[in-house]
């Protein structure tokens, strides 16, 4: 009657792995940067002297790059976005009335996802947005003067927007997914009602697909924040900083300048920028985000 | 007589086909552009090259993608972070997965907790103090240093994906091999395994794929020029100032993506399920 029952010791053995690389290369790394930017911290002047709070002062205060640098995360991040996650919706949405060869676009546009970040992307897309690239010709069709896209502020940022919004496959398929599980009864219950599809659309679908729209919202947001390969490849974080991302900006005062105490510093004020984003997400979500159970 | 059914069946297609053809173009136009010369390629939206004026020419020179390398040296190099990296993941992943998806032990929660959150955390905020830790450990300008973390199942994206995955699978399946004596290794082996497969192809796939765009890490972590990878010769490409023949960037670009797009389409199905288990299950 009275088996006790035993902790069993495989699963901490099956865990050995996970538990040396969290602490490793999770929970020390977080602690240690923190500590990091509390520091003057240069290895190749042999410098490591405590500075307090001063990288944060001067990044806030002394040094206008940051927030250049946070202006155009932001734009990046905030047209971006939302630009992925509705071209992603639209197509799920006409994806899933059941037509024929679905399967076969599904497949044909999820392969900008899996290609997007590779550097040859990146030469490709420099040459489609370039003086006399396809883009333009576009334009010349319509009477459209050609733009100088990568040359110019405003442009600039749009064309590594473009990028990611062509990449919005993979998201795509998660909202797809979703679509499939909305159970059909609660359709039919609304066209007896006679509820046009784009009234059904948004007081039935998008209401029980909120979870999936939060899931998906986080992690678009969170590509967008941590953008590199483009920026550095494509637009070469300009012109005159326009796409000179925090991301970016840390890996120069990091891994090119070597000072490792400010550019520790850049990050943990980056990750606090994300960190309140993510939180207002999430509190917002009480609101908007409906979980049936 | 053609009903509003039909109608909007037609505007449908019409759609898809043309966003279709809108994100299959950038490729198409580098394809067709490999074989032009550089007044074919600039000014015209067209993807073929005019009759008669299509060559060859720039895949030898793109192969040859650096005076001292051709692509098979660059490829090779990529492949010897890559291979490791795909057999650490898929291997710890599984591991971490099995123990948090099929036992109960005190702790679990936070360890499951623990995989949720790290999941939300950018790779960023970890970068600079691993940095630290291989130069300290001696594994600068080494392979190791791009793949080493994932022999820890440190990618909780594809821990969490596998549990998904094994939560679908019935118990029945293990406690038998249980009663019939199996331990732990043995049944995840020999009894899960093979029913996991699917998922362990994706993760493996995915693995690969997104090795083959990585670019910040072998930048930030190799250097000299014997191990230089795919990723960081092509960025030498753009990098020549007076580029002489637009056709060779582009052949070298599709060189580059031949494997990826090849593996992508005779393996779409665990792709496309791979994306949908990652977000569509709860």
């Amino acid at each position: 009657m009275s088996k006790k029952r035993k902790i069993p010791i495989a699963p901490y053995l099956l865990l050995i792995p996970w538990f040396i690389g969290i602490g490793l290369f999770r929970v020390y790394p977080i602690i240690s940067s923190f500590y990091y930017s509390l520091f003057d911290f240069q290895p190749i002047l042999r410098t490591s002297r405590f500075v307090g709070l001063d990288n944060y002062r001067r990044l806030l205060f002394d040094f206008p790059h940051f927030w250049d640098s946070v202006e155009a995360t932001l734009r990046y991040v905030l047209i971006g976005t939302p630009m992925v996650l509705v071209a992603a919706f639209f197509i799920a949405y006409i994806l899933n009335f059941k037509l024929k060869g679905v399967n076969l676009f599904r497949t044909a546009y999820y392969v900008p996802s899996i290609l997007g970040g590779n550097v040859a992307v990146a030469l490709v897309w420099a040459q489609v947005f370039g003086g006399n690239g396809p883009v333009n010709a576009v334009l010349g069709v319509f009477g459209i003067d050609p733009i100088p896209w990568i040359q110019s502020e405003t442009f600039a940022p749009f064309v590594l927007i473009f990028l990611s919004a062509w990449q919005f496959g993979s998201v795509m398929l998660i909202f797809l997914a979703s679509l499939q599980n909305v159970s059909p009864s609660l359709y039919e219950a609304a066209s007896i009602d006679g509820a046009r599809k784009i009234r059904q659309l948004f007081s039935i679908t998008l209401p029980i697909i909120t979870p999936v729209v939060l899931f998906n919202t986080i992690n678009v947001l969170l590509r967008h924040f941590q953008e590199f390969n483009a920026a550095f490849l494509v637009t070469r974080r300009g012109p005159n900083r326009a796409t000179d991302f925090l991301n970016i900006l840390i890996y120069e005062f990091a891994f090119v300048r070597l000072q490792f105490g400010f550019a520790s510093a850049m990050t943990w004020l980056l990750l606090a920028v994300i960190g309140i984003l993510t939180v207002i997400l999430f509190v917002s979500s009480k609101k908007w985000v409906h979980y049936s159970d | 007589m053609i009903t509003k059914t039909q109608i909007n069946a037609g505007l449908r297609y019409a759609i898809l086909i043309a966003v279709g053809f809108l994100l299959a173009y950038p490729l198409l136009w580098m394809v067709g552009s490999s074989f032009k010369f550089n007044p074919d390629i600039f000014g015209n939206l067209s993807i073929f090259p005019p009759p008669g004026r299509a060559t060859t020419e720039f895949y030898p020179a793109a192969w040859q993608l650096s005076p001292s390398n051709t692509m098979a040296f660059y490829y090779m190099n990529t492949l010897r972070f890559l291979i490791p990296r795909v057999i650490g993941t898929v291997v710890s992943s599984t591991l971490a997965a099995f123990a948090i998806a099929r036992f109960s032990f005190p702790g679990k929660k936070i360890i499951f907790f623990t995989v949720i959150t790290t999941l939300l955390m950018p790779e960023l905020a970890f970068r600079i103090p691993i940095f630290m830790l291989y130069r300290d450990i001696g594994l600068l300008d080494t392979f190791a240093a791009l793949y080493i973390q994932e022999f820890f199942a440190v990618n909780s994206f594809f821990v969490f994906m596998i549990i998904q995955f094994m939560r679908t699978i019935p118990r029945e399946l293990d406690e038998a091999a249980n009663i019939d004596g199996c331990g732990p290794l043995r049944t995840l082996i020999f009894i899960l395994v093979p029913v996991l497969r699917p998922i362990i192809i994706t993760v493996g796939l995915l693995t690969f794929m997104w090795g083959m765009n990585d670019f910040l890490g072998p930048l930030i972590y190799l250097n000299s020029p014997d191990r230089r990878v795919l990723a960081l010769a092509l960025r030498g490409l753009i990098q020549e100032y007076d580029v002489t023949h637009y056709g060779r960037i582009f052949a070298a670009a599709f060189m580059a993506l031949i494997p990826t797009l090849a593996i992508f389409f005779t393996c779409s199905r665990f792709f496309v399920e791979g994306a949908i288990a990652s977000g569509g299950k709860e």
